[in-house]
């Protein structure tokens, strides 16, 4: 962590961009959630509720998981691989495997014709009925190959038309489809766009396929953000839902990409997800090989965190693989391989799926409503000068702390000050517990991937690892079994800011975290 | 006069397959194939052989006579 400190992004200068930024001189084209909120509403879109945005947006998020931190508890997405052609080259991707950034580094997505798409969603449909959302994305680009995406999107809507539809492109042959987009009733679209200057573009794409030539450098990066710019406007026009998705590499873009969360949020996009670089040398990415570094922790929190009150910041990405199946963070990719889903008996019921769905709906506004009842009952406690600390936890789901801590394979992290706890991101960790036994090589790089938390807060947790972390600083805490974790957490910080006050307790800032290479890996 | 993939190195993404102008390309096996008979290497109708622009992979596509 020490050589990371050198570069560290300096945080003086993201909040003095922060300050410019939330007086915006334009107004936004479409006033997506949260784009007149300011400051405090500045992690809605991830955890905004129905109360927080028009009711014809709530429709269009409230169950596809990658819109909303809420749903992907509750809903699950796959993918399917039809489109692998791309017309652009980033210098983080390899395409001998899928996207390293934007998917499961180092593995192959089975491709799938239309056909064989259109089949394998009918049979996980039936199989996980809160199965909603169907991306195309990756790997390759979705519109380097239209045919083949819209001919799965046609079928799809034919065939299993409560199931949303959605895209991912980089945007260089987006204007030219948008039309054809709007056609498939799409109500989602993501574009990664990593740059709003060419000559940052130019360090990030070494050339772009454009009207029959390779195009490369500054001219390259020109004509790409130009026809992202044009395809985004174009998409709020049509009142398409736009999520910009934006690799953080430190050196290249890092600050810059306020800038492009400005530019983006002019243009209408609802959902900015910035995304930390993965370039383990391994997966033979241009800057995997030149050694170009992945950002710590607190470099992607920094960035992440001046960009509030820009466009709606995604906290909650999982960087999944392409062909993933499930929940965010979970893939059931394998029992739903070709060789399977052709034994399938494919039964595709409307009416239960509907049912399995007003019930998970049900089930989450009893949540909702319970959440929001014990957070008004713990306002008001504790008294804390300006304090504000980081918590992982650990959670199984349902919003409340009920995990130990060696069946963790990610922490949830938590900002906590005397008035709010607010989910600010997770961290992937190498499961300590293996076969019912404590794994201690695997906790040294836990400690590091929670070293910036002040506390842990688990439903139980082993004398080994308690100690460990104690000598780490970090405090484990195991007194809040089964509460919500916003209540636990500010429970916790009342205490600890008591004991700081009474000096039992000294406050000191905590250190940087690293963010753990490899994305989401199924067999973690 | 024509283009060859070198199989080993062809990632089988089919960027390459609709570009051609002479319907010369192919899948065969995952991977993609250039029919000799067929390619032109894209003379007359382009200024660079399209399949070879497109290719995200360095030296997969190459001269046959190499």
């Amino acid at each position: 962590m020490q050589g990371a400190a050198a570069s560290y992004v300096s945080l003086a200068d993201l909040k003095s961009s922060h300050n410019a930024l939330a007086t915006p001189a334009e107004e936004p084209a479409h006033a997506g959630c949260g784009t007149s909120g300011g400051e405090g509403k500045a992690s809605c879109g991830t955890s905004a509720g129905p109360d927080d945005m028009p009711a014809e947006v709530w429709n269009k998020v409230k169950n596809h998981p990658c819109y909303s931190e809420e749903a992907h508890h509750h809903y699950a997405r796959m993918h399917v691989a039809v489109a692998p052609a791309c017309n652009i080259q980033c210098n983080y991707c390899n395409r001998k495997y899928d996207c390293s950034n934007e998917s499961r580094p180092g593995v192959v997505s089975q491709k799938l014709t239309p056909e064989q798409a259109v089949k394998k969603v009918a049979a996980v449909a039936s199989e996980i009925p809160q199965m909603t959302v169907l991306g195309i994305a990756g790997p390759g680009d979705s519109l380097a190959s239209p045919k083949k995406t819209f001919d799965t999107f046609r079928m799809l809507q034919e065939q299993a038309p409560d199931i949303k539809l959605c895209l991912s492109t980089n945007g260089l042959a987006l204007p030219a489809l948008v039309d054809e987009i709007c056609k498939y009733n799409i109500d989602h679209v993501t574009i990664t766009i990593n740059m709003v200057d060419p000559e940052v573009g130019a360090k990030i794409y070494p050339w772009i396929f454009w009207d029959h030539k390779r195009i490369t450098g500054v001219e390259a990066a020109t004509i790409l953000h130009e026809q992202q710019m044009k395809g985004l406007e174009m998409l709020t026009e049509r009142g398409v839902l736009t999520k910009i998705n934006s690799v953080l590499i430190p050196g290249i873009n890092d600050e810059h990409l306020i800038e492009v969360n400005r530019e983006v949020k002019k243009r209408g996009a609802f959902l900015h997800n910035i995304m930390p670089l993965i370039s383990e040398a391994e997966h033979g990415t241009v800057f995997g090989l030149t050694g170009q570094r992945g950002p710590t922790a607190q470099e992607l929190k920094a960035v992440q965190d001046a960009c509030m009150g820009g466009a709606n910041l995604m906290r909650h990405c999982r960087q999944c693989r392409a062909d993933a199946v499930g929940l965010l963070g979970e893939d059931r990719s394998e029992e739903f391989t070709l060789d399977k889903i052709e034994e399938m008996e494919v039964v595709y019921d409307l009416d239960r799926r509907r049912s399995y769905q007003d019930r998970v709906e049900a089930e989450r506004q009893a949540q909702h409503d319970a959440k929001v009842e014990a957070l008004a009952l713990s306002q008001g406690a504790g008294a804390a000068d300006g304090i504000k600390v980081l918590v992982a936890v650990a959670t199984t789901g349902g919003g409340r702390v009920n995990q130990h801590f060696g069946h963790a394979d990610e922490f949830q992290i938590f900002e906590v000050s005397a008035g709010e706890a607010l989910f600010v991101g997770h961290r992937r960790v190498d499961l300590y517990c293996q076969g019912g036994y404590g794994e201690d090589e695997q906790l040294p790089s836990i400690v590091t991937a929670i070293n910036d938390c002040h506390a842990v807060l688990v439903s139980k947790i082993g004398a080994c690892p308690r100690d460990e972390l104690k000598a780490a600083g970090i405090e484990p805490v195991d007194n809040y079994v089964d509460e919500f974790i916003e209540k636990a957490a500010l429970s916790w910080f009342a205490d600890y800011t008591g004991r700081v006050a009474r000096g039992e307790t000294t406050h000191a800032a905590r250190g940087d975290a690293s963010i753990r290479q490899g994305a989401f890996t199924a067999a973690a | 006069m024509s283009l060859k993939i070198v199989a080993d190195l062809c990632t089988g993404c089919s960027a390459c397959e609709p570009e051609c102008p002479n319907d010369a390309i192919s899948e065969h096996k995952n991977v993609f194939i250039i029919n000799p008979d067929k390619c032109t290497e894209c003379e007359g109708d382009y200024d660079t052989p399209q399949c070879l622009a497109v290719c995200p992979v360095d030296d997969c596509i190459i001269s046959l006579a190499a």
